[in-house]
């Protein structure tokens, strides 16, 4: 390049920059945060939006018809627990899940497993079920309506549209992490085929399959509250509509609230037994 | 046992990996195959086991050709690959497993092959649990628990660190005497195979063809200071100009 390399020489020293100042650990990157502060910024996050809520509708900058206060929601969802409508709603709800998302695992995990384990099966189903996957499921609901009526058979079919496809593609993706290594020294030691499948790409994938359905069944639980604001005699996503049209909206915030921490204990308790179950991996 | 590999060739596409191999081996010996890499060692130790097909010639144990993988010939990868949900003592069993055997029968001999690569106390541990060398002696009586009649290691110490993997070297040569297994392993460690060897066939690259074989006349008994006499060092002299000559 210049006359200075030309003659074997690297040129100028290069300029240094003056070191970086040290940063505090919460801003570093990747870096744990020790645990008193975990919970602090645990406690903040729930904290700071319960704060403004309480603010913006205690003050009475809002109006109650559009945001009710943390008391009006409390008493609204405890008045639901007392007569029993809450539980009923809840109950409702989770049979569809259990239903609908059970139906989508029993058809998606064993679609998964092929679709990973053999390239052909890929081949065969990658196109449809990958473009499937883009339609939204929430669009299906006129047709449901129309090939099922309005009672549980539609809403538990949404269900299953909404979930069976990406759970599919999820599940191949965890079984096509099996390594090739481990597929082939197995056969080493006289498995089959069917004996590697069984004992060998199954295990291995187990935990990624919980992965996926563990994501998946969050979306089961927002399609079931999309699945009764459409038409139903109960469940939660009915009782945010019914509610709606009586402008009750401290009752919304309540089921609400009731759908965000059954979500979130349930996505716990999956977790727990993801990390059960895949407690050999490193 | 008798091992013959008879003008083995692999084409890949455009590319030939290796050409024309031939290979002898007879049960009890132990063969190492060196080489730099592009010379198809790993590819050769493939054909054997059975993982992929020659494009030429064919590979016969006992008169009998090589057609797919089997517990006849076992194989030892460089990563250990071991079931890693599976622990110690399970992932010795997994080939028994599949055998019509007695619980009793298995736990024995999973239970003597541990002892012989001196993991007993580490039944339950996870692969996670292991450290590199521990992983290597489980693949190794793994594939040992088949009683194979070739075990094949596809550069088995190739990740440990250097103390870890003279120890193994050791290791491997009890285990070999005591088991009287034949063994052919691929490396790239030229003094790792003149330690192990009885025999050690160099490979040539692009493509992959054998360029020479030497007998290591070295005393049957051997130790880690064996490594420092002086007829060690002129034969190991002598595999590292050949394996660079034929690069």
């Amino acid at each position: 390049m210049t006359a200075v390399l030309e003659e074997g020489r690297k040129g100028a020293p290069l300029p240094r920059r003056r070191p970086a100042r040290p940063v505090p650990a919460l801003l570093r990157l990747g870096t744990p945060v020790p645990p008193r502060t975990r919970w602090v910024l645990r406690g903040v996050s729930l904290a700071v939006p319960l704060a403004l809520w309480w603010l913006v509708s205690a003050t009475g900058a809002v109006q109650p018809e559009f945001l009710p206060t943390p008391a009006a929601t409390w008493s609204a969802g405890v008045e639901m627990a007392a007569s029993g409508q809450l539980w009923d709603d809840l109950w409702a709800s989770t049979g569809r899940i259990l239903w609908g998302f059970g139906i989508a695992v029993a058809i998606s995990v064993p679609l998964g497993l092929l679709m990973g384990a053999y390239q052909g099966a890929h081949a065969a189903l990658e196109p449809l079920v990958g473009m499937l996957r883009y339609l939204p499921a929430s669009a299906f609901i006129p047709l449901l309506v129309i090939w099922l009526g309005i009672g549980e058979s539609s809403k538990i079919a949404l269900l299953v549209i909404g979930v069976v496809f990406f759970n599919t593609l999820m599940t191949a993706d965890a079984v096509k992490t099996v390594p090739a290594e481990l597929r082939q020294v197995s056969a080493t030691l006289g498995a089959r085929q069917g004996e590697i499948l069984r004992k060998v790409v199954v295990p291995y994938a187990v935990p990624g399959a919980l992965d996926a359905i563990r994501v998946n069944f969050a979306v089961a639980w927002n399609l079931v509250v999309v699945a009764e604001l459409i038409a139903a005699e109960s469940g939660l996503g009915y009782r945010i509509a019914r509610s709606g049209r009586f402008l009750q909206s401290d009752k919304i915030f309540a089921v609400l609230i009731v759908i965000g921490l059954i979500g979130l204990a349930i996505d716990v308790l999956l977790r727990v037994l993801r990390d059960r179950v895949g407690r050999w991996q490193p | 046992m008798r091992l013959v590999v008879d003008g083995v060739g692999r084409v890949y596409g455009a590319n030939r990996a290796l050409e024309d191999i031939r290979l002898e081996i007879s049960g009890g010996e132990f063969v190492c195959v060196v080489g730099a890499s592009g010379s198809g060692k790993s590819t050769l130790l493939a054909l054997i086991a059975g993982l992929d097909r020659p494009s030429e010639g064919v590979i016969t144990l006992d008169g009998a050709p090589v057609t797919g993988p089997g517990p006849e010939r076992g194989l030892v990868f460089q990563t250990g690959a071991l079931h890693p949900w599976r622990t110690v003592e399970k992932n010795v069993a997994f080939g028994l497993e599949l055998l019509p055997l007695s619980r009793a029968e298995r736990k024995a001999r999973v239970s003597w092959y541990l002892r012989e690569v001196g993991l007993e106390g580490l039944e339950k541990r996870l692969p996670k649990e292991l450290s590199g060398g521990q992983r290597q002696r489980v693949a190794i009586a793994r594939a040992l628990a088949c009683e194979p009649s070739v075990l094949l290691l596809d550069e088995p110490f190739g990740a440990l660190d250097c103390q870890t993997k003279d120890d193994m070297q050791v290791f491997l040569r009890r285990v070999w005497k005591d088991t009287g297994t034949t063994v052919v392993m691929v490396t790239h460690d030229v003094e790792e195979a003149v330690f192990l060897g009885q025999r050690v066939t160099v490979l040539a690259s692009h493509p992959g063809r054998v360029a020479a074989e030497l007998p290591v006349a070295l005393p049957d008994e051997r130790d880690l200071p064996l490594k420092r006499e002086p007829e060690f060092l002129k034969l190991r002299a002598a595999v590292d100009d050949l394996v660079r000559a034929h690069r």
